[in-house]
């Protein structure tokens, strides 16, 4: 059996989580350039343009995109004939964290309960760790930092079936409506369809680590994602919510299959500064 | 839109006056740092009666939580943050002198009512360009309540910090009337 040991685990954690916060993704950069074509309002083109001098600042400098370096979620996918080695893996990846973020001058945006004394931890930890157990011997982490901008716009409705199409189209533009500027559009929306309360939630998340460009591979859910995404942009919300033409780069939709009386519909909203960062042991 | 206005800290009612929704505005002199942590402890001090740790009055306040600054820079990346969450607290600050904030985002109703009351303005930043905008930070100082770190009261000396007013003095809103024209009925 393979053996991957921690202190390997803790080195790739550091790594991904500086560049995923120094490093707009090109097919980000590529989809924001693509805007500045369609975006009519002279504010909104300022805003998309000042995006990508400062994605091309961040990168050369080494400094972080965005100031709120969000909270480190994290996409495990763990072989089952791989073997982690010498150590706790959360701790791993934790210890990865705190290296990275201290090391990265990223920010620490972690407090330590949510409600009596919210005290910063001060080292970004605890990380947030989804974790799937896949055949073969490979250890895949993915790093996608989220800040708190976005991901308090974002919502779960547990829907009747009766709702169906026309019900989840409405709860999904309806949540980008509510949304406003405050969650640094020109957003990209990810959906989860199906499963039950919090498989919901966690493939809406999934969602928005989809490279753009990139329609669902079910034609039905393809051409879902590309009405919703005029639907919304006919919304006129615009960049930072100042008005336009771009508001949603993209909406991917995940689904998956759910009960005979559910229909649970999540709107996981993301930030211009889109950050994933893969690495595969 | 009109051109672009320069204004300097602390600011004064008659400049704020003229200003309109949607003027470009560079921004520059010292502002001050805040956002929920510290703006919950200043609004306490003041239920109590209490001096706040800086005088608020014709000064402006920057809902920013900035990154750590890395050796030989004045400050890491400090874009906005979402400033309705400082709607609860921005009334009381207005009514004792603040003139300005600066954040993203819309702002309630209760608090562009303070602004026409108080004749304050908000300015909007542009979320998520934290690098771009360090760039017009020359100084940060620590003010208060350095144990809450990145929420701290520092101010910042800033040298044309490009800014777009949101909110102006007579109550209008830039979100609420730019959206409007860019929406298309289904």
């Amino acid at each position: 059996m393979k053996q991957i040991h921690v202190d390997t685990i803790i080195e790739a954690v550091r790594n991904i989580c500086q560049g995923a916060n120094f490093d707009l993704g090109d097919d980000v950069q590529r989809a924001l350039e693509e805007s500045l074509q369609i975006e009519e309002s002279s504010t909104g083109k300022m805003i998309i343009e000042q995006i990508l001098e400062n994605a091309e600042i961040a990168s050369k400098q080494r400094v972080p995109m965005c100031q709120d370096t969000g909270v480190a979620v994290f996409f495990v996918e763990l072989g089952q004939e791989a073997q982690v080695v010498g150590g706790d893996f959360a701790e791993a990846i934790n210890e990865g964290v705190r290296q990275g973020y201290r090391e990265g001058y990223l920010r620490k945006s972690m407090v330590n309960d949510p409600l009596f004394d919210r005290k910063n931890t001060q080292d970004n930890t605890p990380a947030i760790i989804h974790t799937r157990i896949v055949p073969g011997d490979r250890l895949k982490i993915t790093v996608a930092p989220k800040g708190a901008g976005s991901e308090n716009m974002s919502a779960i409705r547990m829907m009747k079936p009766a709702d169906g199409l026309e019900g989840a189209k409405d709860f999904v533009v309806e949540c980008v409506e509510r949304s406003g500027g405050n969650p640094c559009p020109p957003v990209i929306v990810g959906v989860g369809i199906g499963g039950t309360f919090e498989k919901c939630a966690e493939i809406a998340k999934r969602a928005l680590l989809r490279e753009l460009g990139k329609h669902s591979a079910d034609s039905r859910f393809a051409s879902l994602e590309r009405e919703l995404k005029e639907k919304i942009n006919d919304l006129g919300i615009g960049p930072m919510g100042l008005g336009g033409r771009v508001t949603a780069l993209a909406v991917h939709i995940e689904s998956f299959p759910c009960h005979i009386g559910s229909l649970p519909v999540a709107v996981n909203i993301q930030c211009h500064a889109a950050r994933h960062k893969s690495v595969v042991l | 839109m009109s051109g672009t206005i320069r204004l300097r800290t602390p600011l004064k009612e008659e400049q704020l006056i003229s200003l309109r929704a949607g003027d470009k505005v560079l921004l520059s002199g010292a502002i001050y740092t805040g956002r929920d942590a510290a703006h919950k402890r200043l609004l306490c001090l003041l239920e109590k009666g209490k001096d706040l740790p800086f005088d608020v009055k014709g000064q402006v306040i920057y809902y920013v939580g900035p990154s750590p600054a890395k050796p030989g820079t004045p400050i890491g990346s400090c874009g906005p943050t979402t400033s309705y969450r400082m709607d609860p607290y921005a009334p009381a600050l207005m009514k004792i002198g603040l003139k300005g904030m600066i954040g993203k985002g819309p702002r309630g109703r209760e608090v562009v009512e303070a602004m026409k009351r108080y004749k304050a303005v908000y300015f909007a930043a542009v979320g998520g360009v934290a690098a771009l905008i360090a760039r017009s930070v020359k100084s940060s100082r620590m003010v208060a309540y350095a144990d809450l770190g990145t929420e701290a009261v520092r101010v910042l000396e800033v040298k044309d910090f490009g800014v777009i007013v949101a909110n102006d003095v007579l109550g209008n809103d830039l979100y609420e009337e730019e959206i409007k024209k860019y929406r298309r009925k289904n």
